[in-house]
């Protein structure tokens, strides 16, 4: 690997590192961060096929409230470096990739920690006005999730070593790795529960059923299927008398405040 | 400086706030999450409105306090409080604790659409279509994910924001309307049917257990277990365990643990030649 690859990959992994804080530009997710890391080590296609692979599993790591999911971005960074620079199969790659998802989401547990020294800080920039320091506290606090990514994954890239990982892989039995492959393909299941966990309300429940069935029928591609989602779900609304024939009742309810905050509690109950 | 005031924020003040924004979980911390980052957001709108260092200091450390939403629906929050600053730096009777209260009502209802509709729905929707295409070798499939997702993020900070900003005190009636839980309703029938379809779909799970083995006429005819769950409807499998994890992680399993656990099972499921 050259000097250049490797002062590549500290940057990226940095940027993929306060993605995966801030949550916006997304660049923390599997589709693209194992994307741009191929671009990197020479592989894009590679690259891009285990990007959609991880981020089928990583469907439904999100962090709600304060609450942290496995953490995506490094285990995107290491998995592409093991199966592009150590000659992996992408299946392995996301056995190891999963551990390492297990460490990212301690490492963000204990920066997230440490950040709370900033807010105290900026505190204290609060008595004198100071505003230029508490900017800067704020943004600083960004270099402490870019490091936590960027300083395993370059490590891992410096010290990987294609015979090395192939030895240590091989002298896992058969049943370990079969059984990983097999797992791999429905370990998906646990990013589903998650999501559907999050959006199910009893009464809207039929329209998961709904798409299980068709899916399981029709040969469609999932943009056919959005379409499809998309019409059941114009009709839903348009036909729903909660939103047609009470419109009246409904925003007399809500002025007196809290009803929708009622609503959105429910959504969210189970 | 008590001359009658009309403080106007500039275009450069709002689009300063905007920039911000997008770095709302910059400084993401245990004790007040976004406190820091609202904080943050302020400071141009503090900047233009307040002159003295006492009412300065009054206003940061207003909004270092406890603030926490889903970071693409901040803007609406952003523009309200500063549209309420700004009254108050005018000489309008806003108090402190209207402004705290105000921020910590939008907080709930905006977490309370945002999450399902940003992470419920709209991510989980293009990342599995950007990785189905990205499976087939084209590079759409990260492009279309970070470019519509992006696309729409950045919409609803700007607008969020503008619109926040503009309506001030009339915006909080109008969540409290029909559209949004028109739209998170609808949302939510998309998104659970888009899931429904890939637990089917993009779910392997293959249990070749020999159940009978006819003979008939030289003719041996193997019947899997697998075959006759497929006989009743494709995917079982996959539904059953799918809705196994939802029990689970209620009960407020942790997610890493139940991904090792179906590691195990594959294993021994593999080891025993019940998976394949």
């Amino acid at each position: 690997m050259s000097i250049l690859q490797i002062i590549l990959i500290f940057i990226w992994s940095s940027i993929v590192g306060c993605g995966s804080v801030l949550d916006e530009f997304q660049t923390h997710r599997p589709l693209i961060a194992c994307s741009v890391m191929g671009i990197i080590l020479g592989d894009p296609a590679k690259g891009l096929v285990l990007g959609g692979m991880l981020e089928l599993i990583a469907l439904g790591w999100m962090n709600i409230g304060a609450a942290q999911s496995p953490d995506s971005a490094l285990a995107s960074t290491i998995a592409t470096i093991l199966v592009i620079v150590g000659g992996q199969s992408n299946a392995k790659g996301i056995a190891i990739a999963l551990p390492v998802a297990a460490a990212g989401q301690v490492l963000t547990v204990f920066a997230r920690t440490i950040t709370v020294a900033f807010q105290h800080a900026a505190v204290r920039a609060a008595d004198n006005a100071n505003f230029k320091m508490i900017e800067v506290l704020h943004f600083s606090a960004l270099f402490v999730q870019a490091l936590r990514v960027s300083i395993p994954t370059t490590l891992v890239a410096v010290f990987v070593n294609p015979d090395m990982v192939k030895a240590m892989l091989n002298a896992l039995p058969t049943v370990v790795t079969g059984g990983l492959t097999v797992a791999g393909g429905f370990i998906v299941v646990v990013g589903y529960a998650m999501i559907l966990n999050m959006m199910s309300v009893k009464y809207l429940m039929p329209f998961f059923y709904l798409g299980f069935v068709l899916g399981g029928y029709l040969k469609l591609s999932l943009l056919a299927f959005g379409i499809v989602g998309l019409i059941f779900a114009i009709l839903y609304v348009q036909l729903n008398p909660k939103f047609t024939n009470n419109k009246t009742k409904v925003v007399a309810e809500s002025s007196n405040s809290g009803s929708f905050n009622a609503l959105a509690d429910d959504e969210l109950e189970d | 400086m008590e001359n009658k005031k009309d403080t106007k924020l500039t275009k450069k003040d709002i689009f300063q706030t905007f920039i911000f924004e997008n770095f709302q979980q910059a400084s993401f911390n245990y004790e007040t999450i976004h406190g820091l980052a609202f904080c943050v957001d302020m400071i141009p709108t503090i900047k233009r409105v307040y002159k003295t260092k006492e009412e300065r200091v009054a206003a940061l450390k207003r909004h270092l306090a406890f603030f926490n939403v889903t970071p693409a629906l901040c803007g609406p929050v952003v523009g309200i409080t500063m549209a309420m600053e700004k009254g108050r730096a005018d000489g309008e009777e806003i108090n402190e604790g209207t402004i705290q209260s105000l921020k910590v009502g939008l907080m709930g209802p905006l977490a309370g659409v945002g999450d399902p509709l940003m992470w419920g729905t709209l991510r989980p929707i293009l990342a599995a279509l950007g990785a189905s295409l990205a499976l087939q070798g084209s590079w759409f499939g990260p492009l279309i994910f970070f470019f519509a997702f992006n696309g729409v993020r950045l919409g609803l900070k700007w607008y969020g924001l503008k619109i926040g900003l503009d309506r001030g005190l009339a915006l909080v009636k109008d969540i409290s309307g029909n559209l949004l839980p028109k739209l998170t309703e609808g949302a939510t029938v998309l998104g659970l049917f888009i899931m429904g379809v890939l637990v089917t779909k993009w779910t392997t799970i293959n249990i070749p257990l020999v159940v009978s083995k006819t003979t008939t006429g030289g003719k041996t005819t193997i019947t899997t277990f697998q075959q006759i769950l497929d006989q009743l409807c494709p995917g079982l499998p996959a539904l059953g365990l799918t809705v196994l994890m939802m029990y689970l992680l209620k009960k407020k399993v942790n997610p890493i643990i139940l991904i090792f656990g179906l590691f195990g099972v594959g294993i021994l499921g593999y080891g025993l030649g019940i998976l394949k």
